[in-house]
């Protein structure tokens, strides 16, 4: 259980900000390897963006679509066998398209098969393309553009570069004018196996975490919003939250990356260099989504686990993100998702632009709001017809909820461009004891970049600590 | 430490890692990534345990130096001597 922030020591070893997937796994990481660890969230629970809510009986998750296999290796080393035995595969997997209509497992094989069958290419150049992506490492050479990668294998294709990125595009914001590798990294990382779930839903697993990071010794506070991160002589050395100081060693802080720079820390406390670099940071897309409950007692068709569905001509990364894109996902959770509550929910998922959002005063955005409930549920209709008279609860997600919950610049839900990695992986060697966790650089974002960007920085601030 | 306690104290980390590791046919002077399917956070896995377990620091630039079992012992040898 959070402890009350008035009660909680003076000082710590590590003070963690913010507890997303990354913050949760870097303060379980750390209590591990024998320190004393605080972790602060402003909100009244864990977990960031992997979140949920409930109403009406129903249990919404945010951002519970599907993660790559590497999850289950990840959360058996670095959280426990209890989480990694939860995890389970998503064999569903739907695209409908003007283009093409498809069911696949999401993974290599099944890949290939269609790329070959389907889109009639030669198996030596599918197995040339999956060569090629599948030896990326984010240290390559970035020069080359996703786009430049699919003309090279697949030029004039549209279809195809629609069946390789649309996906790709809602897992981590990335378009096809970003680096190929922060394509080819976490495409890759799905193609190993497919597409993977949690069984119990968010909630189960940020319970679970919870409990290990107690049994750990982490020390945890909701609602502490922390104002200021202290920094003297180039050095941290605490944290100030609700006019209280906390003494420490080392920031983790998982508030992303711009926030870090800009709300937290003092100017003073960075190099002109440093703020030049921060200073080009693009932050990612945002989101909006709609979410449907189905009323207890009724049932709906098993249509798919995840549905890619568009009426576009075309995949086009401007058009995804345009505030009545034809472009959505459904993320269906059947009963099976949920042992013991025997519901279903439906959560639409679409990209979009913080700037489009916050302009709108009260009464349009409420509309607008409406407006995109009543495309979701008729573009729905086409999978499941007549599901609207199923539904008992219908409610919209804008990048201003985004950025209300999580705090993230411009409700960004999928962190930062490319060029804020390097900024996060270097903020240690500006302010000692300063270290970023959170989704940056496109590759180190989702539920699996997360968790593993969590690891690495914490083997960062051990070795800080132990030096 | 001698080479051999070395080399036993790394499998024993990997050991921890992957309780499925197979180390019957592993080939000390092969890359341990291609004969045990271990990736980088494996490798970050080994550089944290030993750390934790002897304070040893090593540096990103060294992490080459771990790729083989012999290759481990001899790079460790010296920094483990004491121990």
């Amino acid at each position: 259980m959070p402890v009350p922030f008035s009660q909680i020591s003076e000082k710590y070893d590590i003070v963690v900000i913010g507890s997303g997937l990354g913050g949760l796994t870097a303060a379980n990481r750390l209590a591990y390897c024998g320190h004393r660890v605080l972790l602060l969230e402003h909100h009244h629970r864990l977990g960031g963006l992997a979140t949920w809510f409930k109403r009406k009986g129903h249990i919404f998750d945010i951002s519970l679509h599907g993660f790559p296999y590497g999850m289950v290796k990840t959360c058996k080393k670095y959280w426990n066998k209890a989480i990694m035995g939860s995890i389970v595969q998503l064999k569903n997997i739907v695209f409908d398209n003007p283009q093409f209509s498809l069911q696949t497992t999401f993974d290599k094989e099944d890949f290939t098969h269609i790329l070959e069958t389907v889109f009639k290419i030669p198996l030596s150049t599918i197995n040339r393309f999956f060569t090629l992506v599948s030896g990326m490492n984010f240290y390559d050479d970035q020069s080359m553009t996703t786009r430049e990668l699919f003309e090279e294998f697949f030029p004039g294709r549209t279809d195809i570069h629609r069946f390789l990125m649309e996906p790709i595009t809602y897992a981590n914001g990335s378009t096809l004018d970003d680096p190929a590798i922060t394509y080819g990294i976490v495409f890759s990382n799905f193609m190993n196996r497919g597409v993977f779930t949690f069984v119990g839903g968010t909630d189960k697993l940020i319970g679970m975490m919870a409990d290990e990071l107690e049994k750990n010794g982490v020390t945890i506070c909701t609602k502490v919003k922390v104002e200021n991160i202290i920094v003297e002589k180039g050095r941290v050395r605490g944290i100030e939250a609700h006019g209280k100081t906390v003494t420490t060693r080392a920031v983790v802080s998982n508030s992303g990356i711009t926030n870090t720079i800009y709300n937290l820390t003092d100017r003073d406390a960075f190099s002109d260099e440093f703020l030049e670099k921060a200073a080009k940071i693009r932050v990612n897309n945002s989101s909006c989504q709609v979410y449907m409950g189905i009323r207890d007692g009724e049932k709906i068709d098993d249509v798919g686990d995840l549905l890619f569905t568009s009426t576009a001509p075309e995949f086009n990364s401007t058009e995804l993100l345009d505030k009545e894109t034809k472009s959505k996902t459904f993320s269906i959770y059947y009963p099976r998702t949920r042992p013991g509550l025997n519901r279903y929910t439906i959560v639409a998922s679409m990209n979009s632009r913080y700037e489009d959002w916050i302009k709108l005063d009260d009464k349009s955005y409420q509309a607008e709001k409406d407006a995109l409930i009543a495309r979701s549920l008729k573009d729905l209709n086409r999978y499941l017809p007549g599901v609207a008279q199923k539904i008992d609860w219908t409610e919209a997600a804008t990048p201003r909820t985004f950025n209300r919950y999580t705090l993230h610049t411009k409700g960004t839900s999928f962190g930062t461009k490319f060029e804020g990695l390097d900024v996060s992986r270097t903020i240690f060697k500006e302010v000692a004891g300063l270290f970023h966790v959170g989704s940056v650089g496109i590759i180190m974002s989702g539920w699996l970049g997360a968790i593993n960007y969590g690891v690495i920085v914490s083997n960062d601030v051990d070795s800080y600590l132990r030096s | 430490m001698t080479s051999e306690e070395i080399k036993d104290l790394i499998l024993e980390i990997i050991e921890d890692i992957d309780d499925e590791a197979d180390f019957e046919n592993l080939n000390p002077d092969e890359p341990l990534r291609d004969q045990l399917d271990l990736d980088s956070m494996d490798f970050l896995d080994i550089v944290m345990e030993l750390r934790k377990r002897h304070q040893l620091q090593i540096p990103e630039e060294d992490y080459p130096n771990l790729a083989t079992l012999n290759s481990c012992a001899t790079y460790l040898e010296p920094l483990l001597r004491n121990v």
